[in-house]
């Protein structure tokens, strides 16, 4: 079968040079490559075409650092049925649900047809929100609890079914949807790029910084700019302090449902300290306003750049006791360990990501294996990985992550240092105008601290961009959630879930 | 195994903030903009031309708190005009306090439009419910840091709660998707009178980037009336926490 073969640095890709195959092709060859983990679908989506639908599929090999982009299409008059590919692979399922939920295109053999969020587009309105078709089991022994849309915490909404025999759940289905804001709808109905920019932002709060970096990597793609080497390495420090101010959140999330507070506290205590390490540096907690296409409205300056480095080794290391701490205390070892296991082939089966892909042995992270911008120059990265699978192998790759992050951001300032403090910064402003190459397909691969974050990018004849198809990790890794607390008691599921803390409004756009 | 457990709590030190009410954020926070008129409004409509929620209007010159990210880009492209200080003091118990003019020296905060029975109620003690109706979590997760070692809102006897049967009132944030409109109907119902709504960063406020969305339903703000409208994007602890003190008059807006 024909690809288009390209990686995550090279330019855009004229639309005409993705090769279109007969879906039986397509089928076929999948079948058989996603057997393979080093194989895995990044992003698989419908869009409508001058009277007919092209589909695009971006595949990532992670042995080469290939990204194989493939697409087929169906003419107005075929019939909207394609032979579904989860049925083989599982982790096409939020793919096919999302085309079949927008265009009413069928999957024949679909295993898991069900609503994946309720978008206000979708094509069939006669389900809602408020019925979403629940699995159910009969039987004497069984009950089912329910959880949301609202949760008891601060968090976003979003619907828990379990199905439990005593203590112990059998089955949890997660219906979401609430967060459904229409963020693709609206990227595409504006030409404003600074509008689009801050879309990008919000996909996910807390995840501004990837995010809008995948959107600018697709954007400059686009636009064919070269940008200063030192623009990449400002925007990975940003990247790794989201990361640490996260992980450490979590950990310190993790530590309050197991009643261990003064892991709490110290965590809440170390990531206030990070956010406002990045509002010190760009006046958001969250980064929002840090990442611009082109440039950048606020480049390091020798002061900002020692605030980091003074702020980022004290995290580092008071983090660090706090982990030492967590790793010689039985009462919570006895919590986190052998708890909410999910084993490697599940997880490569459901195609996870991120962090939590990493602690069941699957090593992906685009940081290594697809790399960008300062991770394809000044960084080879090693990702953390462990293969346990547990709450506390995916406790442990945050902790292992925090540390190496501060380690990369002490790095890139300190080539910075030596290059620019003494003079101005070479990164230009931000540039919302600039032109970008006509009907073109880019993409933004990043991988954000829950893992990879993809924005594709598409233009019409004019250049302008008429879709941004965005993937948040969690679309992936909701599943893994699901299969986590199998046979767990329901009691253990807090610590489950958090120990992915997995996002509401990146999943529901 | 106490030897780890007294390094942490060693190099934690006291992290609270002892004085909330004098607190100074970082110069680079951007809060309340200072809008200066001109004769010469050639650069305020190019920034209300990129200005990604249309907060700005350039006759007359006025900025929506309410629909505002605080990106700075209008600042950028029309700095004679628009400055952001760091002010985090942006809360209005109404809707049209959060829109600055020229001249405004601080956001005006309407005390007669203050319902008389909230602070007789929750001065003392206020429990909130939180409801995230498309909310990014950033929000979410400033209203959480609310209650941290940091800011430690719990020593005000204000703080959030699970069950709306257990709370004087509820936060809204986000857009309010379709998709929650009824959750969040529901939730409010099942809050006793007398009852406060809050309605926390641009998003909440006026829909901010999800304004004209079709996946948005803001019909809940046609039917109640909101106590407290917090800017922000998100909104940060500090406004919240000025918003609210000031809201009971535990504070005064110079
Ligand atoms: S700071 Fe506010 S008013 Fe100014 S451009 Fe950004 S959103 Fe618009």
């Amino acid at each position: 079968m024909t690809y288009h073969i390209t990686d995550n640095t090279a330019a855009a890709i004229p639309l005409r040079d993705i090769p279109e195959v007969p879906y039986a092709e397509f089928h076929a060859d999948l079948a058989e490559k996603l057997a393979d983990p080093r194989y895995h679908v990044a992003h698989y989506f419908a869009l409508p075409e001058e009277g007919r639908m092209r589909f695009y599929c971006l595949l990532l090999d992670d042995a080469t650092s290939q990204v194989l982009v493939a697409s087929h299409v169906m003419e107005y008059y075929d019939e909207g049925v394609l032979p579904s590919l989860t049925a083989i692979h599982p982790q096409l399922h939020p793919f096919e649900r999302d085309i079949a939920e927008r265009y009413g295109i069928r999957f024949d053999g679909m295993p898991w047809p069900k609503p994946l969020r309720f978008p206000f587009d979708r094509y069939d309105r006669s389900g809602s929100m408020d019925n979403y078709p629940f699995y159910t089991m009969q039987g004497g022994s069984l009950h089912e609890v329910n959880v949301g849309p609202i949760h008891a915490g601060i968090i976003e909404p979003g619907a828990f079914r379990f199905i439990c025999s005593g203590e112990q759940v059998l089955h949890l289905e997660i219906a979401l949807g609430y967060q459904h804001r229409g963020v693709e709808h609206e990227f595409a109905a504006t030409g404003n790029r600074l509008r689009q920019t801050c879309l990008a932002e919000a996909v996910a709060g807390d995840s501004a910084v990837a995010h809008a970096t995948a959107f600018t990597e697709a954007v400059e793609k686009l636009s064919g700019h070269e940008r200063p080497a030192q623009l990449d390495r400002e925007r990975g420090i940003a990247l790794e302090l989201e990361r640490m101010a996260m992980q450490i959140a979590d950990t310190g999330a993790l530590s309050m449902d197991v009643g261990y507070q003064l892991g709490q506290v110290a965590c809440e205590a170390l990531r206030t300290m990070t956010i406002n390490t990045t509002q010190a540096w760009c006046g958001n907690r969250f980064g929002k306003g840090l990442i611009r296409p082109h440039g950048t409205d606020h480049p390091l300056t020798a002061e900002k750049s020692a605030m980091i480095r003074r702020n980022v080794a004290e995290i580092a290391r008071r983090y660090d006791e706090v982990r030492r701490d967590i790793k010689s205390s039985p009462s919570l070892l006895a919590r986190f360990e052998q708890c909410g296991i999910v084993p490697r082939d599940q997880m490569a089966a459901i195609g996870g990501v991120g962090q939590a892909a990493r602690a069941s042995g699957l090593a992906r992270d685009l940081r290594a294996t697809h790399p960008w911008g300062v991770f394809a120059k000044h960084i080879s990265h090693e990702p953390v990985v462990k293969t346990q699978g547990d709450v506390m192998a995916r406790l442990t790759v945050r902790c292992r992550e925090v540390l190496q992050s501060a380690r990369y951001v002490d790095r890139l300032l300190e080539i910075y240092e030596q290059k620019y403090a003494a003079g101005p910064s070479p990164c230009p402003a931000p540039d919302y105008a600039a032109p970008l190459a006509p009907s073109s397909l880019a993409f933004g691969l990043v991988e954000g601290w829950r893992g990879e974050i993809c924005h594709v990018a598409i233009t019409d004849p004019e250049g302008r961009i008429v879709a941004d198809r965005i993937k948040d990790p969690s679309l992936h890794n909701w599943m893994a959630l699901a299969l986590a607390v199998r046979g767990e008691g329901i009691s253990d599921f807090p610590i489950c879930n958090k120990s992915f803390n997995l996002s509401y409004c990146g999943h529901d756009l | 195994m106490i030897l780890p457990k007294i390094k942490v709590l060693r190099s934690h030190g006291r992290q609270a903030i002892p004085d909330l009410d004098a607190v100074e954020l970082t110069p680079e926070f951007r809060g309340r903009p200072e809008l200066t008129a001109t004769g010469d409004t050639a650069e305020l409509e190019q920034a209300a031309a990129i200005c990604p929620t249309g907060a700005l209007s350039v006759t007359p010159f006025a900025l929506d708190l309410g629909r505002c990210l605080f990106c700075g880009e209008c600042a950028r492209r029309a700095p004679r005009n628009i400055r952001f200080t760091n002010d985090y003091r942006l809360g209005s118990p109404t809707r049209e306090g959060l829109v600055v003019r020229p001249g405004d020296r601080c956001v005006a905060f309407d005390t007669s439009a203050v319902r008389p029975e909230l602070s007789r109620c929750f001065s003392q003690a206020l429990q909130l419910r939180e409801v995230s109706a498309g909310g990014d979590a950033s929000i979410e997760m400033e209203l959480g840091a609310t209650g941290n070692v940091n800011f430690d809102l719990g020593r005000f006897g204000i703080g959030f709660t699970a069950s709306p049967r257990h709370a004087d009132g509820v936060v809204i944030t986000g857009p309010v998707s379709t998709n929650m409109a009824e959750a969040l109907q529901i939730c409010y119902d099942a809050v006793a009178e007398p009852k406060l709504l809050v309605a926390c960063g641009s998003e909440a406020c006026s829909g901010g980037l999800f304004a004209r969305s079709r996946a948005v339903d803001r019909s809940f703000f046609e039917r109640h009336r909101v106590d407290l409208w917090l800017p922000g994007a998100p909104t940060h602890p500090m406004v919240f926490i000025d918003g609210l003190r000031t809201l009971l008059g535990k504070k005064q807006r110079e």
